[in-house]
C-alpha cells in the first residue's frame, strides 16, 4: 500500500510502469527500487535460501545486506532494494545461488 | 584516470560536510556516493535535529540533506559521483569505482572515508522470515519511497532509532504494537520515548524477542522478560501478533575500506565495533587517510557533520590549504564536538574515543 | 521511573511546573525535558529570552516563569516536542492546553476529541479551539485544546478515534 497522506512528507513520483513478477503483471513507479514496487503489491518473499529453501525478504533496504537478491531480466543476484524499476522488467524469485556465468 | 586532491567516500552527513569544508579551503574534491542521491541516511530523517544552530538544530534531517547538497553543488571544485560504489583502494593511492556497470579508477592524494554504518541483526529463531526488517529499512521504505511497510509492527530496541522509527510508523498510519528493550532502561532520548508513550505505544524494558513465527512471512512474535543477569524468565512469554518486526539493535561501522588500506583497527564496543585508531585531526594510522562519521564510531548525525568538517579541513591542510580562517574553522569544529559530547549522553562515546585517539 | 517507562513521574512534573500563582495569571510554558542531552533550540528560539542562557549545551532548560507569556514559539522549535503551554485562566471551568501534533488528519476547530494523558490513555474530552500551522512552524502544527481545569497538567495529546 502507498502512503498518500503524511504530516511531513510528500512523495514526488514518476510515471507508472508495468513489469512482471514471476510472470504476473504488476505496476510500480519508474525509478523506485524494485523492492518498493513489490512491497506495495504485497510481495514479501523475494527469494529462497540456497540450502534450506527458506523464504527471504529484504532486510536493510539500502544495498548492504544481500537479503533481497532476485533475478531481474534473467540476471541473478540483483539487489532489488537499490535496483531502479524500469518499464517492462522481468523480475523473478531467485532460487539457489545465482550462477552469473551459467546465466550468460 | 581521473585525479583529485581529495576523495571523500560516502555522501551522508559526514561526507557532505567533509567535501564542503575541504573544497571551501581550496582543495579539488571528488565526493563518491553509491546511492543515486546525496544525503545518506539524512534523506529519511523526518524529525527535527537536536544540537545547536551550528548543527542545524530544529531543522528536519530531510531538509539538512537538501541544504548540504546545495552547498556542495555551489562549490565548483567538488565533483559528485553518484551511483558510484568504491570497490577497493590500492597502494598507489588509486580507488577503483563501479559506476553504471563500468569500473573506473580515481587517484586521490588524500581520502576521507565516511562510509557510515550498517544495521546489526539479532539471533533468534525465524529471524530470517520476510517481515523481519532493519528499522532503517522500514524508514527507507516509508519515508523515501512512500510505501506502507506493514499494518502492525513490533519494534525491538528502544535506542534513538527504535524510538524515532516507531514515531514515524505512527505518522505513516502503521500501528506499533510495542517497543521491547532488553536493557532495564530506555537507551534513546527520553523526549522521543515520551512522544510515543503519549500516543499510546507501550515500551517494555527488560524484554527480548524469543522467536518470530509465520508460514512464509511474519505473523507474530513471542517476547519474554529478562532477569537481572539478562537470562530469559520462562513463563513470562507474551504472544504479539504483528506482520513485521523491526530490529533497532544498533549499528556497526562499515570499515572495510579502512581494513583494506591497512589502517590499524581496534574493537571498541562503545563505538559500535571495529574502528580505526586516529589522531585528533581524524587522520588514521595510514598518512593521508581520514575518517568521519559513523565509520569512526557510531554516534549522532550532528557529531558526524562536525567530524566531517574537521576531517575535510585537516585533509585540506595536509595538501597546503591553510590560512587564518582555516584555524578559526578548525578550532570551532573541535569545540562543537567537545560540547556535543560533554554531557551524560556523550559519556559512552568519550570513553570509547579514549581507546582510539592517539 | 521515566527512564524505564518513557512517562514522566509526578516528581518529574512537580520539578518543572510553574508555581500556582503564576499558573493563575495566564498562559505559561511547561517544559517536560528531564534528561540532559545536547540541545538548545528552546533557549535560542524564545523571543522573550525567558529560558535562561545555557552554560553548556547539555543543560536542562530553566524557565523564568515571569518573563514567559505562553506565546508557544518554543513548542514547534523543540526537537523533542516536549514543550506545552497551559492556560488555567481560559474559562471558569476549563483550561487551555497548547500541544504539538504531527499527525494526519488534523482536527478542525470545534471538533470534540479524546483528551489523552502521558500514557496515551483517555482521561476526558477536549475541544479544539485553534489549529496553528503557519509556514514558520515547519510542519509541526500546534493544537489549542480546552479541557476540564483539573486535567490541565495531565492532557498532553489528543486522539481522533473516539
Amino acid at each position: 500500500m502507498r502512503i498518500e497522506d503524511h504530516p511531513i512528507l510528500t512523495y514526488p513520483r514518476r510515471r507508472l510502469v508495468t513489469f512482471t513478477f514471476d510472470g504476473q503483471e504488476m505496476t510500480g513507479y519508474e525509478g523506485e527500487p524494485i523492492a518498493a514496487a513489490l512491497h506495495d503489491a504485497g510481495v514479501r518473499v523475494l527469494r529462497e535460501s540456497p540450502k534450506l529453501h527458506r523464504p527471504r525478504g529484504f532486510y536493510c533496504a539500502i544495498g548492504n545486506c544481500s537479503s533481497c537478491l532476485m533475478r531481474v531480466d534473467g540476471k541473478p543476484n540483483v539487489r532489488v532494494c537499490v535496483e531502479e524499476l524500469k518499464e517492462g522488467m522481468t523480475v523473478e524469485t531467485q532460487k539457489g545461488k545465482g550462477d552469473l556465468l551459467a546465466e550468460l | 584516470m581521473l585525479s583529485y586532491e581529495i576523495a571523500v567516500i560516502g555522501g551522508g552527513p559526514a561526507g557532505l560536510c567533509a567535501a564542503i569544508s575541504a573544497a571551501a579551503a581550496g582543495a579539488s574534491v571528488a565526493l563518491i556516493e553509491k546511492d543515486r542521491h546525496l544525503g545518506g541516511q539524512l534523506v529519511k530523517q523526518t524529525h527535527m535535529f537536536f544540537g545547536s544552530k551550528a548543527q542545524f538544530a530544529s531543522t528536519r534531517g530531510i531538509d539538512i540533506a537538501d541544504i548540504l547538497s546545495r552547498q556542495c553543488e555551489e562549490l565548483k571544485n567538488i565533483t559528485v559521483l553518484l551511483g558510484a560504489t568504491v570497490l577497493g583502494y590500492y597502494d598507489d593511492q588509486v580507488l577503483t569505482i563501479e559506476q553504471d556497470n563500468k569500473v573506473q579508477r580515481v587517484k586521490a592524494d588524500c581520502l576521507v572515508v565516511a562510509t557510515g554504518a550498517s544495521e546489526k541483526v539479532l539471533p533468534f529463531p525465524n529471524n530470517d522470515l520476510p517481515g523481519i526488517y532493519g528499522a532503517g529499512a522500514v524508514q527507507t521504505l516509508m519515508n523515501v519511497y512512500g510505501v506502507k511497510p506493514a499494518d502492525r509492527v513490533l519494534m525491538v530496541g528502544a535506542g534513538n532509532i527504535g524510538l524515532i522509527v516507531s514515531y514515524q510508523l505512527l505518522q505513516a498510519h502503521v500501528k506499533v504494537a510495542g517497543i521491547i528493550e532488553a536493557a532495564k532502561h530506555i537507551g534513546g532520548y527520553l523526549v522521543h520515548a515520551s512522544k510515543i508513550r503519549r500516543a499510546g505505544v507501550p515500551i517494555m524494558t527488560g524484554y527480548t524477542i524469543k522467536k518470530a513465527y509465520g508460514e512464509r512471512k511474519v505473523e507474530g512474535a513471542i517476547v519474554w522478560q529478562l532477569d537481572d543477569r539478562w537470562q530469559p524468565i520462562p513463563g513470562t512469554e507474551l504472544d504479539i501478533p504483528v506482520d513485521a518486526v523491526c530490529l533497532a539493535v544498533g549499528l556497526t561501522p562499515m570499515g572495510e575500506l579502512l581494513w583494506q588500506a591497512g589502517c590499524q583497527m581496534i574493537y571498541v564496543p562503545q563505538l559500535g565495533g571495529h574502528v580505526p585508531f586516529r589522531k585528533a585531526t581524524l587522520e588514521t594510522t595510514v598518512p593521508g587517510i581520514y575518517v568521519a562519521g559513523d565509520v569512526a564510531g557510531v554516534e549522532e548525525a550532528s557529531s558526524a557533520m562536525v567530524e566531517g568538517r574537521l576531517a575535510g579541513l585537516a585533509a585540506a591542510r595536509r595538501l597546503g590549504y591553510h590560512n587564518a580562517d582555516w584555524e578559526n574553522k578548525y578550532q570551532d569544529a573541535l569545540q562543537q564536538l567537545m560540547a556535543l559530547r560533554s554531557g551524560p549522553v556523550g559519556e559512552k562515546i568519550c570513553s570509547g574515543l579514549k581507546c582510539v585517539v592517539v | 521511573m521515566l527512564s524505564r517507562t518513557g512517562v514522566a513521574t509526578c516528581e518529574n512534573i512537580e520539578s518543572i511546573l510553574p508555581p500556582k500563582e503564576r499558573l493563575q495569571k495566564g498562559p505559561v510554558a511547561v517544559i517536560e525535558c528531564f534528561q540532559q542531552i545536547p540541545c538548545n533550540p528552546c533557549y535560542s528560539s524564545c523571543p522573550r529570552n525567558a529560558i535562561k542562557p545555557f552554560d553548556d549545551i547539555n543543560d536542562l532548560p530553566v524557565l523564568d516563569y515571569e518573563s514567559c507569556n505562553g506565546c508557544g514559539t518554543c513548542i514547534h522549535n523543540c526537537p523533542g516536542l516536549a514543550i506545552f503551554v497551559v492556560d488555567e485562566t481560559y474559562t471558569e471551568e476549563e483550561a487551555l492546553v497548547k500541544l504539538p501534533y504531527e499527525y494526519t488528519p488534523l482536527p478542525k476547530v470545534g471538533d470534540l476529541v479524546e483528551a489523552l494523558d502521558r500514557e496515551g490513555k483517555k482521561v476526558g474530552q477536549a475541544q479544539v479551539v485553534k489549529v496553528q500551522n503557519a509556514k514558520g512552524q515547519d510542519r509541526t502544527p500546534v493544537l489549542w485544546v480546552s479541557v476540564s481545569k483539573h486535567l490541565s497538567q495531565q492532557v498532553r495529546n489528543i486522539g481522533m478515534e473516539g
